[in-house]
């Protein structure tokens, strides 16, 4: 997701986008990449990070989370 | 002299920076994306395009490409390095420059002869500018919209690390009206807008543009 503290234009879009059609009350949309990784055994919670860390998202702008689903 | 000129698979203005090259009467070095040899070239533009056709992030993945490593390391010890558009958001995604680019804020792609005013004029590719000089180069791009976090900002602002800053207006959002920002040391510069197509009057809005090719010329030459 984009940091707290940076524009994000295109969230702001789809906000405005949202009372056009009818969809109230929403105060605030901020928009945001995920990806899917289906990886083996041997790829632990750091590695993980690594890969998020380093080309993933960009530190610079963006901060993220990991989330481990059992398949 | 020699100054090498990258191509990855995307870039678009690998042509023009050669030939901006030319005209500085250096010779411009054909660099391949997979070739990790920077063929004893004595600086290297990055040019702009979009490389991996944006996937990711723009400049993402073009900056894990083999001569990139070339280009860090040689960076680290102080060859002269441009990025331009697209070259300048990868050199902020390999962290030899600070900061990041975004999306422009009014999400409309720009493309117009946008004016700038040089504000330092010691970095390796500036030195033939007056200070406070105005130039005419074109702007194109997406994401050109230039952010730090403050303690970033506040150190490129204090250390007169911005090289350009548009002027006339902010056409993409770009904090403090940043259009170009310089390493430490002067040697790395990277900006949005092209002055490799500005080097002359026959063919772009003001040949303002070809200063940023002599003056590498200087700094390799004068070394």
């Amino acid at each position: 997701m984009p940091k707290p503290e940076i524009l994000d234009p295109q969230g702001q879009a789809v906000a405005k986008a949202l009372p056009r059609l009818g969809f109230e009350g929403v105060t605030e949309v901020r928009q945001g990449k995920r990806f899917e990784l289906e990886v083996d055994d041997s790829v632990d919670d750091e590695e993980l990070a690594k890969i998020a860390s380093s080309l993933l998202a960009n530190t610079v702008i963006e901060d993220y989370t990991v989330r481990r689903v059992d398949a | 002299m020699k100054v090498g000129v990258i191509t990855f698979p995307g870039t678009l203005d690998d042509q023009d920076a050669a030939r901006a090259v030319r005209y500085a009467d250096a010779e411009a070095v054909p660099l391949w994306h997979a070739d990790a040899d920077l063929h004893g070239v004595d600086a290297v533009i990055v040019p702009g395009g979009f490389s991996y056709g944006d996937y990711l992030r723009c400049g993402a993945i073009a900056r894990f490409a083999p001569v990139m490593g070339a280009v860090i390391e040689a960076a680290g010890k102080g060859m002269p390095v441009l990025g331009i558009c697209n070259g300048f958001q990868i050199l902020c995604e390999a962290g030899l420059l600070p900061g990041a680019l975004v999306r422009n804020s009014a999400m409309h792609f720009v493309c117009r002869d946008q004016w700038l005013r040089v504000e330092n004029t010691t970095t390796a590719w500036t030195t033939r500018y007056e200070l406070g000089a105005e130039i005419l180069v074109p702007l194109k791009s997406g994401e050109g919209g230039y952010v730090a976090e403050k303690a970033t900002l506040d150190e490129l602002e204090g250390d007169g690390r911005v090289v350009f800053r548009y002027v006339g207006g902010n056409p993409n959002g770009s904090l403090n009206n940043i259009a170009g920002i310089t390493s430490a040391n002067g040697r790395v510069v990277g900006l949005m807008p092209h002055p490799e197509h500005a080097i002359d009057a026959l063919t772009g809005p003001s040949d303002d543009g070809l200063g940023m090719f002599m003056s590498v010329i200087d700094a390799v030459v004068n070394a």
